[in-house]
């Protein structure tokens, strides 16, 4: 891994009329880094990802992010008139070879058959899919995720991360992904932010060594994350009542 | 009431919510009820004493004075004539209120400048403009034209205006990430999402136009069929006012059978959706 900045905030902030979501928030992501956000509702979470995707101009503060940045969002958001393979490649260019592109790329997210489908006819997991596929195919040099498996069930969201973490380290991505699930941030980070009151509140590296398995033996840092986000150790082994 | 544990409790098997899907055929039954129910009471009518004498044709007896018509007064030249200016007012109402539409649907300032002005537009009744038109354009085609154009533009502006502004702003925002702007959202995104609603207003449309074409057509002309609906009424000929109105009602069907093609040939993606 080069140690190249790819993403810079520098002292961004951002309000909602009298409510101040981010506050002076500076943070630096390395080039093919896989960092994860976590935090409670309404901790600025999602304002933070969209401000680096463009998607809302900040009050105060710098962003930099590279050119070719790519959403995921919790929502597969497709084009439901459009065919499964013409919704993968609808930010690209041009026609020639756009549906060979497609075909490859929707094989690698274990969709091959589907590719002439109607959306409306995929199932949450497969639509996630496609729209996991369409920000791939644009080899992002950033790629934004906003609790991309958040609506889906337990069983598909395992499968999704063994998924993610293969793509990932196949296309070497920079990725932020905005989470509420710990133990998908242990899976899939190298690092994790927590966010609190618009500010990063605490930054812990996971250092477990890749391929990781999904039964995540890092007890003691899952457990460290949780007592950020409120979880205290006694609630975690059962010895606390919940206040 | 509360049940005892011991008692067993009654169990059914839920009733199915989901519509049932029909067979073709029978689709096909349902369809044809109403007209034939109609066309039997019309003969009925006509053979009964209640209406006098020679002012009803039964449906026979009008397939028959097309017969003649379509033979005597060259029914194929007035019909040619008539879709002719149907359609050529239709296209020039239809474009205009797409593109009219179009600016106001996507943008503020389009619909601050047209929405007030096109909606007291709509408030004209157009057959009170035939004469003056008449007066400004002559007896041509120009100003039987005009009236279609005129009649055909509204249900085209406000629908396609109304579907443009109803996409889905998340499935917009999601292709403006993507590096998707402008035309390429405009043509990949925006106009197939609107275009349910963008098809009902030409088929409302289309009707109109027909309507409008009666009334244009009824005015000094020397051919189509308003013309030779003008000139049964004057000689009292029923039968082939019946006739003529018959041939109004088939452009009314055609131009819903139209819609019905290009909504199989466009909304594809509609088709078998199934609830979520």
């Amino acid at each position: 891994m080069t140690t190249t900045a790819n993403v810079i905030v520098n002292g961004l902030s951002k309000s909602f009329g009298e409510r101040r979501v981010l506050n002076d928030i500076s943070l630096e992501l390395r080039q093919g880094e896989f960092v994860a956000l976590v935090g409670a509702s309404g901790s600025g979470k999602t304002t933070l990802l969209r401000m680096l995707g463009g998607l809302s101009a900040p009050d105060q503060g710098e962003v930099l992010v590279p050119e070719r940045r790519t959403f995921v969002f919790q929502e597969p958001r497709l084009v439901q008139s459009s065919r499964v393979w013409r919704n993968v490649v609808l930010g690209l260019d041009g026609v020639v070879g756009n549906k060979d592109v497609a075909f490859d790329m929707l094989n690698e997210v274990g969709l091959a058959g589907h590719e002439n489908d109607w959306p409306s006819t995929l199932s949450g997991g497969e639509a996630q899919r496609v729209a996991i596929a369409r920000a791939l195919v644009r080899r992002p040099q950033l790629l934004l995720m906003d609790e991309p498996f958040g609506a889906l069930d337990a069983l598909t969201r395992m499968t999704m991360h063994a998924l993610v973490a293969r793509l990932c380290s196949v296309y070497q991505p920079t990725t932020l992904l905005v989470t509420h699930d710990v133990d998908e941030a242990l899976f899939l980070a190298d690092r994790v932010f927590v966010l609190r009151d618009g500010a990063i509140a605490h930054e812990v590296a996971i250092t477990t060594p890749r391929p990781r398995t999904l039964r995540s033996d890092a007890h003691e840092l899952r457990a460290e994350i949780l007592s950020y986000l409120g979880v205290t150790r006694e609630l975690l082994d059962g010895n606390a009542e919940p206040k | 009431m509360s049940t005892p544990n011991n008692t067993a409790v009654v169990l059914e098997s839920p009733q199915v919510l989901e519509v049932q899907r029909r067979r073709r055929s029978w689709s096909w039954v349902t369809k044809a009820t109403l007209p034939v129910i109609i066309l039997v009471g019309w003969a009925a009518l006509a053979k009964s004493s209640l209406v006098p004498p020679l002012t009803m044709p039964t449906p026979w007896g009008t397939v028959l004075e097309l017969r003649v018509m379509w033979e005597k007064q060259d029914l194929a030249m007035n019909i040619g004539v008539s879709l002719t200016r149907a359609l050529v007012g239709l296209i020039i109402g239809a474009a205009f209120g797409f593109v009219i539409g179009l600016f106001a649907g996507l943008s503020k300032i389009g619909e601050e400048l047209f929405d007030a002005t096109l909606q007291a537009f709509r408030a004209i009744p157009f057959i009170a403009l035939i004469p003056l038109f008449i007066l400004w354009f002559g007896i041509g085609e120009t100003p039987k034209i005009l009236v279609v154009a005129l009649a055909s533009y509204f249900p085209m502006y406000i629908n396609t205006a109304g579907g443009v502004r109803n996409v889905d702003r998340k499935v917009v925002e999601a292709a403006k990430t993507f590096g998707v702007k402008r035309f390429a959202l405009l043509r990949k995104v925006v106009l197939p999402l609107a275009l349910p609603q963008i098809l009902t207003g030409l088929s409302l449309s289309m009707v109109i136009s027909i309507l409008a074409l009666v009334a244009g057509e009824q005015i000094s002309s020397q051919n189509g069929i308003g013309y030779l609906l003008t000139q049964s009424q004057a000689y009292q000929r029923n039968y082939e006012v019946f006739a003529c109105v018959v041939i109004y009602a088939l452009m009314g069907l055609a131009a819903a059978a139209i819609v019905k093609v290009l909504e199989r040939f466009f909304l594809k993606w509609r088709e078998g959706v199934a609830v979520r």
